[in-house]
Protein backbone atom coordinates (compact mmCIF):
# COMPACT_ATOMS: atom_id res chain seq x y z
CA UNK A 1 0.00 0.00 0.00
CA UNK A 2 1.20 3.36 -0.26
CA UNK A 3 1.98 6.00 2.49
CA UNK A 4 -0.50 7.45 4.57
CA UNK A 5 -3.17 5.12 3.05
CA UNK A 6 -4.83 3.82 6.28
CA UNK A 7 -6.34 0.17 5.39
CA UNK A 8 -10.02 -0.17 4.96
CA UNK A 9 -10.36 -2.55 7.76
CA UNK A 10 -8.85 -0.53 10.90
CA UNK A 11 -8.11 -4.03 12.99
CA UNK A 12 -5.34 -4.67 10.44
CA UNK A 13 -3.29 -1.87 11.83
CA UNK A 14 0.06 -3.62 12.96
CA UNK A 15 -0.36 -4.77 8.79
CA UNK A 16 -0.85 -1.47 7.84
CA UNK A 17 2.51 -0.24 9.82
CA UNK A 18 4.33 -3.11 8.42
CA UNK A 19 3.37 -1.56 5.08
CA UNK A 20 4.51 1.86 5.70
CA UNK A 21 8.08 0.54 7.36
CA UNK A 22 8.41 -1.55 3.74
CA UNK A 23 8.14 1.54 1.85
CA UNK A 24 9.99 3.72 4.77
CA UNK A 25 13.27 1.67 3.89
CA UNK A 26 13.69 0.14 7.34
CA UNK A 27 15.86 -2.26 7.41
CA UNK A 28 16.72 -3.43 11.10
CA UNK A 29 13.47 -3.60 13.68
CA UNK A 30 14.86 -3.54 17.22
CA UNK A 31 12.18 -4.92 19.86
CA UNK A 32 11.35 -5.90 23.33
CA UNK A 33 8.80 -8.86 22.72
CA UNK A 34 5.48 -6.97 23.34
CA UNK A 35 1.54 -8.37 23.49
CA UNK A 36 0.35 -4.89 21.07
CA UNK A 37 3.58 -5.31 18.62
CA UNK A 38 3.07 -9.51 18.57
CA UNK A 39 1.77 -9.21 15.09
CA UNK A 40 4.06 -6.82 13.68
CA UNK A 41 7.02 -8.37 15.06
CA UNK A 42 6.33 -11.90 13.55
CA UNK A 43 5.76 -10.27 10.25
CA UNK A 44 9.09 -8.19 10.42
CA UNK A 45 10.63 -11.71 11.87
CA UNK A 46 9.36 -12.96 8.53
CA UNK A 47 10.40 -10.50 5.99
CA UNK A 48 13.87 -12.01 4.77
CA UNK A 49 14.61 -7.70 4.02
CA UNK A 50 14.66 -6.84 7.39
CA UNK A 51 16.71 -7.94 10.31
CA UNK A 52 14.85 -8.12 13.54
CA UNK A 53 16.95 -7.78 16.98
CA UNK A 54 15.13 -8.76 20.07
CA UNK A 55 16.57 -6.83 22.75
CA UNK A 56 16.98 -7.43 26.53
CA UNK A 57 16.37 -3.93 27.21
CA UNK A 58 14.98 -0.96 25.02
CA UNK A 59 17.73 1.70 25.34
CA UNK A 60 19.91 -1.14 23.47
CA UNK A 61 17.93 -0.73 20.92
CA UNK A 62 18.79 3.42 20.80
CA UNK A 63 22.06 2.39 20.47
CA UNK A 64 21.77 -0.06 17.59
CA UNK A 65 19.76 2.38 15.45
CA UNK A 66 22.52 4.82 16.18
CA UNK A 67 25.06 2.35 14.88
CA UNK A 68 22.55 0.95 11.72
CA UNK A 69 22.22 4.72 10.51
CA UNK A 70 26.13 5.30 10.63
CA UNK A 71 26.16 2.09 8.20
CA UNK A 72 23.69 4.00 6.25
CA UNK A 73 20.47 1.77 7.21
CA UNK A 74 17.12 2.37 8.46
CA UNK A 75 15.68 1.35 11.46
CA UNK A 76 12.61 0.86 13.80
CA UNK A 77 12.26 0.73 17.50
CA UNK A 78 9.22 -1.29 18.74
CA UNK A 79 8.50 -1.21 22.58
CA UNK A 80 6.05 -0.97 25.00
CA UNK A 81 5.38 2.35 27.45
CA UNK A 82 7.37 0.63 30.18
CA UNK A 83 10.51 0.86 27.52
CA UNK A 84 10.20 4.83 27.12
CA UNK A 85 11.96 4.77 30.92
CA UNK A 86 14.77 2.50 29.89
CA UNK A 87 15.70 4.80 26.85
CA UNK A 88 16.70 8.27 28.74
CA UNK A 89 20.12 8.27 28.58
CA UNK A 90 20.57 6.76 25.17
CA UNK A 91 18.34 8.99 23.93
CA UNK A 92 20.97 12.09 24.80
CA UNK A 93 22.88 10.28 22.20
CA UNK A 94 20.48 10.45 19.46
CA UNK A 95 19.76 14.65 20.63
CA UNK A 96 23.41 15.22 20.05
CA UNK A 97 24.20 13.20 17.22
CA UNK A 98 21.04 14.35 15.58
CA UNK A 99 20.50 10.80 14.58
CA UNK A 100 17.21 10.04 12.93
CA UNK A 101 14.65 7.72 15.41
CA UNK A 102 11.38 6.09 14.69
CA UNK A 103 10.01 4.60 17.68
CA UNK A 104 6.43 2.59 17.98
CA UNK A 105 5.36 2.83 21.23
CA UNK A 106 2.47 0.89 22.17
CA UNK A 107 0.91 1.98 25.60
CA UNK A 108 -0.07 0.61 28.84
CA UNK A 109 -1.13 2.50 31.91
CA UNK A 110 -3.57 4.49 30.65
CA UNK A 111 -7.23 3.33 28.79
CA UNK A 112 -9.08 0.56 30.90
CA UNK A 113 -5.62 -0.48 32.58
CA UNK A 114 -6.27 -2.85 35.23
CA UNK A 115 -1.96 -2.99 36.76
CA UNK A 116 -1.56 -0.11 38.79
CA UNK A 117 1.84 -0.91 38.12
CA UNK A 118 2.06 -0.02 34.69
CA UNK A 119 0.06 3.41 35.31
CA UNK A 120 3.25 5.96 36.61
CA UNK A 121 5.62 4.82 33.29
CA UNK A 122 2.40 4.99 30.99
CA UNK A 123 0.97 8.35 31.96
CA UNK A 124 4.58 9.69 31.93
CA UNK A 125 5.67 8.39 28.60
CA UNK A 126 4.55 11.83 26.79
CA UNK A 127 6.80 14.37 29.44
CA UNK A 128 9.50 11.51 29.38
CA UNK A 129 9.83 11.63 25.60
CA UNK A 130 9.58 15.23 25.16
CA UNK A 131 11.75 16.01 27.36
CA UNK A 132 14.55 14.02 25.43
CA UNK A 133 13.98 15.63 22.74
CA UNK A 134 11.68 13.26 21.31
CA UNK A 135 8.66 14.02 19.12
CA UNK A 136 5.57 12.41 19.74
CA UNK A 137 2.34 11.80 18.03
CA UNK A 138 -0.26 10.14 19.49
CA UNK A 139 -2.56 7.64 18.45
CA UNK A 140 -6.22 6.97 19.41
CA UNK A 141 -8.21 5.20 16.22
CA UNK A 142 -6.88 2.29 14.71
CA UNK A 143 -7.56 4.12 11.02
CA UNK A 144 -4.78 6.44 12.12
CA UNK A 145 -2.17 4.68 12.98
CA UNK A 146 -0.86 3.71 9.42
CA UNK A 147 -1.21 7.76 8.06
CA UNK A 148 0.68 8.61 11.47
CA UNK A 149 3.47 5.78 11.43
CA UNK A 150 3.65 7.03 7.86
CA UNK A 151 4.24 10.71 8.83
CA UNK A 152 6.36 9.73 11.65
CA UNK A 153 8.81 8.47 9.33
CA UNK A 154 9.10 11.06 7.12
CA UNK A 155 9.90 13.19 9.79
CA UNK A 156 12.60 10.88 11.57
CA UNK A 157 14.21 10.59 7.92
CA UNK A 158 13.62 13.37 5.86
CA UNK A 159 14.05 15.62 8.88
CA UNK A 160 16.56 13.78 11.07
CA UNK A 161 14.21 14.19 14.15
CA UNK A 162 13.80 11.58 17.09
CA UNK A 163 9.79 10.85 16.49
CA UNK A 164 7.67 8.54 18.80
CA UNK A 165 4.65 6.83 17.38
CA UNK A 166 2.79 6.24 20.89
CA UNK A 167 -0.51 3.51 20.02
CA UNK A 168 -3.31 4.05 22.82
CA UNK A 169 -4.64 0.51 24.80
CA UNK A 170 -7.65 2.12 23.10
CA UNK A 171 -6.29 0.69 19.48
CA UNK A 172 -4.66 -2.19 20.83
CA UNK A 173 -7.20 -3.51 23.52
CA UNK A 174 -6.63 -3.73 27.26
CA UNK A 175 -4.88 -6.71 28.75
CA UNK A 176 -7.89 -9.24 29.81
CA UNK A 177 -7.32 -10.31 33.24
CA UNK A 178 -9.60 -13.36 34.50
CA UNK B 1 40.17 2.41 47.66
CA UNK B 2 43.53 2.98 47.02
CA UNK B 3 44.78 2.69 43.41
CA UNK B 4 48.35 1.15 44.50
CA UNK B 5 46.09 -1.79 45.69
CA UNK B 6 44.66 -2.83 42.71
CA UNK B 7 45.43 -5.09 39.71
CA UNK B 8 48.67 -6.42 38.69
CA UNK B 9 47.90 -6.48 35.69
CA UNK B 10 50.96 -5.48 33.76
CA UNK B 11 49.79 -4.33 30.02
CA UNK B 12 49.86 -0.55 29.42
CA UNK B 13 46.14 0.35 27.68
CA UNK B 14 48.04 2.85 24.95
CA UNK B 15 50.39 0.42 24.00
CA UNK B 16 47.42 -2.19 23.92
CA UNK B 17 45.58 0.03 21.60
CA UNK B 18 47.92 1.03 19.37
CA UNK B 19 49.23 -2.58 19.40
CA UNK B 20 45.48 -3.82 18.43
CA UNK B 21 44.78 -0.79 15.60
CA UNK B 22 47.81 -1.02 13.51
CA UNK B 23 46.69 -3.44 11.67
CA UNK B 24 42.92 -2.16 11.48
CA UNK B 25 43.16 -1.48 7.40
CA UNK B 26 39.68 -0.71 6.91
CA UNK B 27 37.86 -1.48 9.83
CA UNK B 28 35.47 0.76 11.36
CA UNK B 29 35.81 1.65 14.92
CA UNK B 30 33.58 2.22 17.98
CA UNK B 31 35.07 4.13 21.16
CA UNK B 32 33.45 4.10 24.28
CA UNK B 33 33.12 6.75 26.65
CA UNK B 34 36.53 8.06 28.80
CA UNK B 35 40.06 6.07 28.31
CA UNK B 36 39.50 4.24 25.50
CA UNK B 37 38.06 7.27 23.51
CA UNK B 38 41.20 8.73 24.65
CA UNK B 39 43.48 6.11 23.57
CA UNK B 40 42.09 5.77 20.53
CA UNK B 41 42.57 9.49 19.75
CA UNK B 42 45.94 9.13 21.05
CA UNK B 43 47.15 6.94 18.20
CA UNK B 44 45.47 9.19 15.76
CA UNK B 45 41.91 11.11 14.84
CA UNK B 46 39.75 9.69 11.93
CA UNK B 47 36.78 10.02 10.06
CA UNK B 48 36.75 5.55 10.49
CA UNK B 49 36.59 6.34 14.00
CA UNK B 50 33.18 7.38 15.85
CA UNK B 51 33.78 8.28 19.46
CA UNK B 52 30.84 7.63 21.90
CA UNK B 53 31.07 10.88 24.37
CA UNK B 54 27.72 9.44 26.40
CA UNK B 55 25.13 7.22 26.33
CA UNK B 56 27.20 4.58 28.72
CA UNK B 57 26.77 1.09 27.87
CA UNK B 58 25.85 2.03 24.25
CA UNK B 59 28.87 0.60 22.70
CA UNK B 60 28.74 -2.60 21.84
CA UNK B 61 25.39 -2.07 20.38
CA UNK B 62 26.34 0.67 18.36
CA UNK B 63 28.79 -1.94 16.62
CA UNK B 64 25.98 -4.48 16.46
CA UNK B 65 23.51 -1.75 14.52
CA UNK B 66 26.75 -1.15 12.26
CA UNK B 67 28.05 -4.75 11.84
CA UNK B 68 24.70 -5.59 10.47
CA UNK B 69 24.19 -2.70 8.01
CA UNK B 70 27.78 -3.15 6.33
CA UNK B 71 28.24 -7.38 6.49
CA UNK B 72 30.93 -6.35 4.37
CA UNK B 73 33.42 -4.77 7.03
CA UNK B 74 34.75 -5.38 10.33
CA UNK B 75 33.40 -3.40 13.08
CA UNK B 76 35.98 -3.25 16.37
CA UNK B 77 34.44 -1.83 19.48
CA UNK B 78 37.17 -0.80 22.41
CA UNK B 79 35.59 -0.15 25.36
CA UNK B 80 36.15 0.37 28.80
CA UNK B 81 35.24 -2.12 31.57
CA UNK B 82 32.78 0.24 33.55
CA UNK B 83 31.34 0.78 30.17
CA UNK B 84 30.62 -2.56 29.30
CA UNK B 85 29.13 -3.46 32.63
CA UNK B 86 26.35 -0.85 32.25
CA UNK B 87 24.99 -2.37 29.24
CA UNK B 88 25.65 -6.28 29.66
CA UNK B 89 22.61 -7.35 28.14
CA UNK B 90 24.33 -6.20 24.85
CA UNK B 91 26.78 -9.25 25.34
CA UNK B 92 23.49 -11.82 25.04
CA UNK B 93 21.78 -9.45 21.93
CA UNK B 94 24.92 -9.38 19.90
CA UNK B 95 25.56 -13.38 20.81
CA UNK B 96 21.52 -14.11 19.31
CA UNK B 97 22.80 -11.99 16.16
CA UNK B 98 25.84 -13.53 15.85
CA UNK B 99 27.41 -10.85 13.61
CA UNK B 100 30.57 -12.27 11.94
CA UNK B 101 32.09 -9.00 11.32
CA UNK B 102 32.15 -7.93 15.14
CA UNK B 103 34.97 -7.51 17.63
CA UNK B 104 34.10 -6.09 21.00
CA UNK B 105 37.57 -5.78 23.37
CA UNK B 106 37.38 -4.24 26.59
CA UNK B 107 40.51 -2.08 27.71
CA UNK B 108 39.81 -3.64 31.39
CA UNK B 109 41.93 -1.78 34.22
CA UNK B 110 39.34 -2.81 36.90
CA UNK B 111 38.42 0.81 38.12
CA UNK B 112 36.51 3.93 36.75
CA UNK B 113 39.30 5.94 35.58
CA UNK B 114 37.15 8.76 34.99
CA UNK B 115 35.42 9.43 38.45
CA UNK B 116 38.35 8.62 40.76
CA UNK B 117 39.61 5.37 40.42
CA UNK B 118 37.00 3.44 42.28
CA UNK B 119 36.46 -0.30 41.38
CA UNK B 120 34.74 -2.18 38.84
CA UNK B 121 32.88 -5.38 39.89
CA UNK B 122 35.39 -6.81 37.51
CA UNK B 123 38.37 -5.92 40.39
CA UNK B 124 36.14 -8.06 42.25
CA UNK B 125 36.31 -11.03 39.54
CA UNK B 126 33.48 -10.43 37.66
CA UNK B 127 34.36 -12.11 34.53
CA UNK B 128 33.31 -10.59 31.10
CA UNK B 129 34.95 -12.84 29.31
CA UNK B 130 33.57 -15.81 30.79
CA UNK B 131 29.98 -13.76 30.54
CA UNK B 132 30.17 -13.19 26.43
CA UNK B 133 31.22 -17.02 26.46
CA UNK B 134 28.25 -18.53 27.98
CA UNK B 135 25.83 -15.72 26.13
CA UNK B 136 27.53 -17.36 23.20
CA UNK B 137 29.98 -15.91 21.36
CA UNK B 138 31.68 -17.26 18.59
CA UNK B 139 35.62 -16.58 20.54
CA UNK B 140 36.08 -15.04 24.08
CA UNK B 141 39.42 -14.58 25.88
CA UNK B 142 40.55 -12.77 28.84
CA UNK B 143 44.11 -11.47 27.76
CA UNK B 144 46.88 -10.72 30.48
CA UNK B 145 50.12 -11.04 29.01
CA UNK B 146 52.09 -9.83 25.69
CA UNK B 147 51.49 -12.83 24.37
CA UNK B 148 48.26 -13.49 24.99
CA UNK B 149 47.78 -9.85 23.47
CA UNK B 150 50.42 -10.97 20.43
CA UNK B 151 47.56 -14.02 19.58
CA UNK B 152 44.18 -11.86 19.87
CA UNK B 153 46.21 -9.17 16.96
CA UNK B 154 46.50 -11.99 14.87
CA UNK B 155 43.06 -12.84 14.78
CA UNK B 156 41.18 -9.53 15.61
CA UNK B 157 40.27 -8.67 11.61
CA UNK B 158 40.24 -11.89 10.60
CA UNK B 159 38.33 -14.25 12.83
CA UNK B 160 34.80 -15.05 12.44
CA UNK B 161 32.78 -13.04 15.29
CA UNK B 162 31.30 -12.02 17.19
CA UNK B 163 35.00 -11.78 19.08
CA UNK B 164 35.15 -10.82 22.19
CA UNK B 165 38.22 -10.12 24.32
CA UNK B 166 38.84 -8.65 27.87
CA UNK B 167 42.51 -7.41 27.99
CA UNK B 168 43.56 -6.73 31.47
CA UNK B 169 45.66 -3.36 31.70
CA UNK B 170 47.15 -1.34 34.33
CA UNK B 171 45.61 1.30 36.12
CA UNK B 172 48.34 3.81 35.27
CA UNK B 173 47.07 6.97 33.61
CA UNK B 174 47.66 9.01 31.09
CA UNK B 175 47.67 12.29 28.95
CA UNK B 176 43.95 12.99 28.04
CA UNK B 177 44.29 13.02 24.13
CA UNK B 178 41.23 14.76 22.89
CA UNK B 179 39.46 13.83 19.47
CA UNK B 180 36.55 15.87 18.25
CA UNK B 181 33.58 15.48 20.09
CA UNK B 182 30.67 17.29 18.53
CA UNK B 183 28.24 14.47 17.86
CA UNK B 184 27.22 15.94 14.76
CA UNK B 185 30.35 16.83 13.34
CA UNK B 186 31.34 12.95 13.86
CA UNK B 187 28.27 11.58 12.45
CA UNK B 188 28.89 13.06 9.09
CA UNK B 189 32.64 12.64 8.91
CA UNK B 190 32.04 8.53 9.40
CA UNK B 191 29.04 8.47 7.33
CA UNK B 192 30.76 10.55 4.62
CA UNK B 193 33.78 8.52 4.46
CA UNK B 194 32.03 5.04 4.74
CA UNK B 195 28.98 5.68 2.17
CA UNK B 196 30.33 8.85 0.41
CA UNK B 197 28.89 12.27 -0.58
CA UNK B 198 25.22 11.17 -2.20
CA UNK B 199 24.52 8.61 0.85
CA UNK B 200 25.41 11.09 2.90
CA UNK B 201 22.94 13.37 1.77
CA UNK B 202 20.38 11.23 3.86
CA UNK B 203 18.90 9.00 0.60
CA UNK B 204 20.31 5.82 2.44
CA UNK B 205 17.29 3.15 2.41
CA UNK B 206 17.14 -0.51 3.50
CA UNK B 207 20.76 -1.84 4.06
CA UNK B 208 22.28 0.86 1.71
Amino acid sequence: MNQGTAPVDSSHWPEAIFDVLCDAGVGQVAYVPDAGHARLIELCIADESMQAVALTSEEEGVALLAGAWLGGARGVLLMQSSGVGNCINMLSMVQECRFPLLAIVTMRGEWGEFNPWQVPMGQGVGAALANAGVIVHHVDEAGEVAETVAAASKLAFNAFRAVAVSISQRVIGSKEWK
Amino acid sequence: MNPSEASPASLDRREVVAQLLSGRGDALLITGLGSTTWDAAAVGDGAANFYVWGGMGGAAMIGLGLALARPERRILVITGDGEMLMGLGALATIAVQRPKNLAVVVIDNEVYGETGMQFTHTRHGVDLAGMAAAAGFESARTVYTQSDLDTLTTVLYDAPGPLFADIKVSTERHETVLPPRDGTYLKHRFRRALLGDAEEGALAGRNS
